[in-house]
Formats: structure tokens, C-alpha cells, sequence
């Protein structure tokens, strides 16, 4: 593993290239071990408790403060050409298509995306996974998998909830407090949004990103050093690789799905 | 036990919460919030230009919502656009003799059918269509009038159709054969 | 006899038979053709210096690690032949104590226990709670049944392990490292134990420790191991007595011998930077 931070420049690439490969294999591992998993469904929904719900307060905090942002920024912008009117339009827009899935993504790495990572690093470290091992009990889907599952499913549920808390502060600060009409903020979001290119599109983004972002953090806790130091080194990968990955993603699906 | 049962409440509850989230915004914020209406009757009206009216922008009279714009075509013989209308059954009691026009809310905003109440007895029925339309007004145009100060109607069609083409090729995905 | 733990009745008497095992990790030879018989029944202590692969032994019994050359037969089933579904079969019927433990962290005493019997069996929650407490019972920790991990002593986390380990009646018991960083009375609870288990249960045990005076009050047979192959072998009091340097050295405690003090390293003078120390 990579735990030196001195390198040759080639020998970082050849080390990117050894993640990437190790971690697309461990995703046919995981999606192998997702049948296995529903045997362990009440772990699931546990994991579903942790990444999803623990993380709720952070994503609407977020979310609030990211529309009133929007609002106040669109506002100001729109109002050069005469155009606030569209500000429900554009906040929602943005939201939906793009800053909903992405800021959810990279909220969810720093907070549940870590401590996948340094959950499973733990039991890496403290030879819980072989104990499983030995019990007949196959960490990939009593451990991994679960995680993984739930990754995908709190993802563009919790993406949803931050772009609702989002047009709720766009709204508070456009319409309550810069006097935008409350008819026009609603009537030109709805007659220009659509809900499969915007609504859905964005859910199918925060999916891939809820897949992605719990393969790295249960990949990296999966493959950690079982060391303090290890696990501290995966950690800072999950949230370093995980917000690389999902920007990346994010203009790939976007120039997909326009 | 009471731990685990709080960890699927909580889950439970979180997934609700996500999927009334969603149901909120793909309801709510969305077009489909225009279908509303339950019940509803079409009208047809011809355009010679219908500049960049979309599916599902809103009917209005008196500037308040009544239906919405459910398909836009080209005739082909006569090679003017059809646009079907949506009309809430509420509102059952336009006068046949009643004008479309399509207008744009505000300076950047979208395009809308405005309906000018007419004069007759006789109402719209189900499948009737505008006698008297008026095009979509074209800035272009209009800046085009301004500066040469020319004729009003010498020709609103082409210049309309190139306000549509610029998001086109931003558009990788719609590869129609 | 359907009970998992329950050996198959075959007429030879060793329940493991590791032949000609070689094993190469990281460039280094672990083993070096080495043959062993763990008799059924029998308290087998595996010692050596530290760093011999003792551990890596017990790993190639589990299927956790495929040795480079030979066979481990675990109950006649050759182990590193074994599919994965076969191999988690032949590890419902081994039990293992970890040297750390490795009780999940997330669960309670309790839950820890049974979470093989969860795992594995549908059972109802009453007959779980009955013999998870009967094994507690057994290593004196029924009262803790409700603790943390993080609660509880290392002597006492140990100890779980171990009721963890007998929850399903398995037919062999693998102790990595059970006497480490224990206290003496911690010590003589676990040394009790692994008597009692393998006098009550009758179940075959295999120690790996190299603590000799620990390992003597209870072990049937000493393997010793050092440097890759087996050096000795016999009963506690045959070791005590064996005149080869090895026994020497490991059972007297001498700090030269077939083990050096010195790691291997160029001439002492020449690394200090003395004219002709070399040449």
C-alpha cells in the first residue's frame, strides 16, 4: 500500500493504476456477495441507520445554507438582467442537476464515507474480518456488502432531502426576505422543470455516486494496513479518491445524460 | 433488542423522509405539478410561429393558469404549427370566438398561450380549434422592425425558427436517425 | 450424528495430517517441508521462536492460507483443495481463538457468543439464550453476558473468545497465542479451560504459545519448530530432557544457540568503520 508519502512520479501512477484495478475487482466481489448479504438484511438496515440517518442533520444543515447561498447569489445576478423571476427556476435547476448530487456526494464521504473506512479498518486491524472468516461467516457479505447496499440506497435519498432543504432556503431568502413574488418563484420553476431530465437524472447521478463513494470507503478500509497509521493513511484516501472520482463522474454522467 | 428495533425505526423513518423528498420535488417543483388538474378538454390552435413554447408551458386568461400545452406539431400541408391545448374542465365557458396568442413572461422568461376571452354566445368544445391566433413575438424581430424601421410584416417565420436551433447541438444523447 | 461438531468415525487417530508442508511469504521460506499428526482427542502444543510461522501453521489448517507445496488434512477433507462453500463447512466444525481476541466490537458479551449460532442456525431465541449462557457459564462470565467489548479485561475478552469459539460443540479448538499479555490468575483461568474443554468435550485442541512452563501443565505433545522445519517433538518431559541444541536453547533459555542473538549483518568492524576489517 502506499503509505510512503515520498515517490517517484511513475511509481505513483503505477500505484493509481494498482488501486483502480484492485478496487474494480473488489466490486465484482461485492456485487458477488450482494445475493449473500440479504441473508444478513437486518445488517443492512442497520448500515442504512449509520450512513444514511446519522447523516441527515449534516446534509439539510448543508443544504439550507447551500439555497440560501443560491438564492442570494442568483438573485443578485438575475436582478442585472432584470430577471429574478426565474430565480426559482435557476436554483432548482442547479440543484437538481448538478450541486444536489455532487455537495450530497462529497458531504457523505467526509462523514459516512470515513467512517466505513475507519470502521472496517478497525476490524481489519483488530483481525475481526478473519475472526468472521473463521466463523464460516464471509466478511465481503456479512461486512462489505451491506455497506455498499446502503451506500446506493442513502445516497439520492439523502440527495433529495438536501435539494429540498435547498429550494426551501432559496425560497426563504428570495421570496420572504427580498420580496420576490411567491407565485412567480413557484409557477416558472414548475412550468420549466422536468422531472425525468432534471428530478431523475440528478437521482440516477446520486446513485452512481452512492456507488462509488462506498466502494472506496469499504474498499479502502477493506485493503487497509492493519496499522493506526494504516487505517488513518485510508481514511484520508476515501475522502481524497471519493471526491477525485465522484467530480470526475460528474462531468462523464452529465455529458451523458444533458 | 430496543436498540436494534430504534436502528430499523430510524432507518425506516429516514427512507420515508428521502422518498417524501422526492415525491416533493417530482411533484412539486416540476411540471407535473401543472397536471393537476384532473379532468380536462383539448383545443387545437394554429401558429405561424410558435418561437420556443414548450410542452406543458401554461394556458393562461387573465394571467392565471387554466391548462397547458400538451403537444406541438408541424402541419405538414399547410407547414404551420399545431399546438394542442390542455384545458382544465372547470373552465368550460370560453367563447369560440376567443384569440390565442403565445406570449413570453417577462424579458428572459418563458413562453405561455394567453387566451383573449371573446365575445360570442357559442363556447369551445372538445376538439375545437382557434379561429384568431397571433404568433409568438420574436425579439429579434422586433429589434430587426426597430432598426430598419421597415414593413411590420414582412417575415416573422424565419426569423423565429433560428431562436430553437442554439440548443440543439448541445444535445448529445437525442441522436434521432 | 448430525451435530456439526461431532467427528466422522474413522479408524486413524490423528485429526489433522500436515505432510511435506512448503510455504514461501514475501521471498521468505516459512516452512520447509514439514510432516505433523494432531492426534484426536489430544492437547498438541505447536512452539517456536518467534517469527517461525507458528501462526501461519494454524492459518494453512483453516484454509485461510494455501501453502505453496503438500497437503493438510483437517478430518480427511485435504484443506487446500477445498472449494470456499466446502471450507466454511470444515470451519462451522473449528473453533478459533484469536491472540487479540477479535470479539466484534459492535455487539455485546451476549450477542458476541451467539453470533455463530445466529449466523448459521434458526434457532429459536430461547434455546440461543440457553446455551450462549450455559457457554458463558462455562468460562465464569455469565454475569458480564450484557458488557461491551471495550468493557471488558483482557483476560476476560479472552475468555469470551473462547466461549465463542465451543458455541457450536466444534471437533477442534485452534488457540493462537492464548497465554499473551495475560496476568497469572487470568492465566491459570485459561490454562483451567483449555483442560476442562478438552477433558469434558473431548475436543482436540492445538496450542500455539511459546510459553514452555504454561504450555507443560497442559499439552499431551510439543511440536517444536524453528527456522522451517520440525526440530523436536514429544511429550513436555521428553522436551525437558532432549539434549538438541534447540530444545537447549528455546526450553532453557539460553541466548545464543541455533538462534542467534545477532541478526545476520556485515562484520561487526567494517560496519564501525574500521581500515581492514573487511577484506
Amino acid at each position: 500500500m502506499s503509505a510512503q508519502p515520498k515517490k517517484g512520479a511513475f511509481s505513483g501512477i503505477a500505484d493509481a493504476i494498482v488501486q483502480v484495478g484492485a478496487c474494480s475487482l473488489f466490486l465484482l466481489q461485492v456485487l458477488a456477495a450482494i445475493p449473500a448479504s440479504f441473508r444478513h438484511f437486518r445488517e443492512t438496515v442497520r448500515q442504512i441507520w449509520f450512513t444514511g440517518a446519522m447523516s441527515l442533520v449534516i446534509i439539510m444543515t448543508c443544504g439550507l445554507f447551500v439555497g440560501m447561498v443560491l438564492g442570494l447569489q442568483l438573485y443578485y445576478v438575475l436582478s442585472i438582467f432584470g430577471g429574478t423571476a426565474a430565480l426559482g427556476t435557476v436554483v432548482s435547476l442547479s440543484l437538481y442537476r448538478e450541486l444536489g448530487p455532487v455537495v450530497t456526494a462529497l458531504l457523505f464521504a467526509g462523514r459516512a464515507g470515513t467512517s466505513i473506512t475507519a470502521e472496517i479498518g478497525l476490524m481489519r486491524a483488530t483481525d475481526q474480518l478473519s475472526a468472521m472468516e473463521m466463523m464460516a461467516v464471509d466478511p465481503l457479505a456479512y461486512v462489505a456488502a451491506p455497506r455498499f447496499v446502503a451506500g446506493v440506497i442513502a445516497m439520492p435519498l439523502l440527495a433529495c432531502v438536501f435539494n429540498a432543504l435547498g429550494i426551501f432556503g432559496a425560497h426563504l431568502v428570495g421570496v420572504s426576505w427580498l420580496g420576490l413574488d411567491n407565485g412567480t418563484f413557484w409557477s416558472n420553476m414548475t412550468s420549466s422543470v422536468d422531472v425525468w431530465k432534471d428530478v431523475i437524472n440528478g437521482v440516477w447521478k446520486s446513485v452512481a455516486f452512492g456507488a462509488v463513494v462506498s466502494l472506496i470507503a469499504v474498499f479502502q478500509g477493506y485493503t487497509t494496513a492493519p496499522t493506526s497509521e494504516g487505517v488513518a493513511y485510508a481514511t484520508t484516501r476515501t475522502v481524497v479518491f471519493s471526491s477525485i472520482v465522484v467530480l470526475a463522474l460528474d462531468f462523464v454522467m452529465t455529458a451523458f445524460l444533458m | 433488542m430496543a436498540q436494534r428495533r430504534s436502528y430499523q425505526f430510524g432507518s425506516g423513518l429516514f427512507i420515508l423522509l428521502g422518498f417524501a423528498a422526492l415525491a416533493y420535488l417530482a411533484t412539486q417543483t416540476t411540471s407535473i405539478a401543472n397536471f393537476r388538474q384532473g379532468d380536462s378538454y383539448t383545443l387545437k390552435a394554429r401558429f405561424t410561429n410558435v418561437g420556443q413554447l414548450k410542452l406543458r408551458a401554461p394556458v393562461k386568461v387573465a394571467g392565471v393558469r387554466i391548462g397547458s400545452v400538451e403537444s406541438v406539431d408541424v402541419d405538414p400541408s399547410k407547414l404551420d404549427a399545431k399546438v394542442t391545448l390542455s384545458i382544465d374542465k372547470r373552465y368550460n365557458e370560453i367563447p369560440d370566438d376567443s384569440s390565442a396568442a403565445i406570449f413570453t413572461s417577462g424579458l428572459l422568461g418563458d413562453q405561455y398561450v394567453g387566451i383573449q376571452p371573446g365575445g360570442s354566445p357559442e363556447m369551445f368544445k372538445e376538439g375545437d380549434e382557434f379561429v384568431l391566433t397571433q404568433s409568438s413575438m420574436q425579439l429579434e424581430d422586433l429589434i430587426g422592425k426597430f432598426l430598419v424601421n421597415g414593413s411590420p410584416s414582412s417575415k416573422p417565420a424565419d426569423a423565429g425558427a433560428s431562436g430553437d436551433h442554439p440548443s440543439e447541438p448541445a444535445n448529445p444523447s437525442s441522436s434521432k436517425p | 450424528m448430525s451435530q456439526p461438531g461431532a467427528p466422522s468415525n474413522r479408524s486413524d487417530d490423528a485429526l489433522v495430517q500436515v505432510r511435506g508442508l512448503r510455504t514461501v511469504l514475501g521471498g521468505k521460506t516459512i516452512f520447509d517441508g514439514i510432516d505433523l499428526d494432531i492426534p484426536r482427542g489430544k492437547i498438541t502444543a505447536i512452539m517456536g521462536p518467534s517469527g517461525t510461522g507458528k501462526t501461519t501453521l494454524l492459518r494453512h489448517i483453516t484454509g485461510q492460507l494455501m501453502p505453496d507445496a503438500g497437503s493438510i488434512r483437517v478430518d480427511g477433507a485435504d484443506v487446500p483443495t477445498l472449494s470456499r462453500s466446502a471450507l466454511f463447512d470444515l470451519r462451522e466444525k473449528i473453533g478459533f481463538l484469536f491472540q487479540n481476541s477479535a470479539l466484534l466490537t459492535d455487539f455485546d458479551v451476549f450477542e458476541n457468543v451467539a453470533f455463530p449460532l445466529r449466523q448459521h442456525l434458526k434457532l429459536p431465541e430461547e434455546i440461543v439464550r440457553n446455551i450462549v449462557l450455559t457457554k458463558l457459564q462455562a468460562v465464569g462470565l455469565r454475569g458480564a453476558a450484557q458488557l461491551m467489548p471495550d468493557e471488558l479485561s483482557g483476560g476476560m475478552a479472552r475468555r469470551v473468545a473462547l466461549a465463542r469459539a465451543i458455541i457450536r460443540d466444534p471437533m477442534l479448538i485452534l488457540y493462537d497465542e492464548p497465554f499473551v499479555g495475560l496476568d497469572p490468575i487470568a492465566l491459570n483461568q485459561v490454562l483451567r479451560l483449555i483442560r476442562t474443554l478438552n477433558e469434558t468435550l473431548g475436543i482436540t485442541s492445538v496450542l500455539v504459545a511459546h510459553e514452555f512452563a504454561a504450555v507443560a501443565r497442559v499439552a499431551d505433545l510439543v511440536y517444536l519448530i524453528a527456522g522451517g522445519k520440525l526440530v523436536a517433538q514429544g511429550t513436555p518431559d521428553q522436551l525437558r530432557d532432549d539434549p538438541s541444541p534447540w530444545t537447549r536453547q528455546f526450553f532453557g533459555g539460553e541466548a545464543d544457540g541455533p538462534v542467534p542473538f545477532q541478526y545476520p549483518a556485515r562484520d561487526y568492524a567494517t560496519d564501525l568503520g574500521f581500515a581492514g576489517g573487511a577484506a
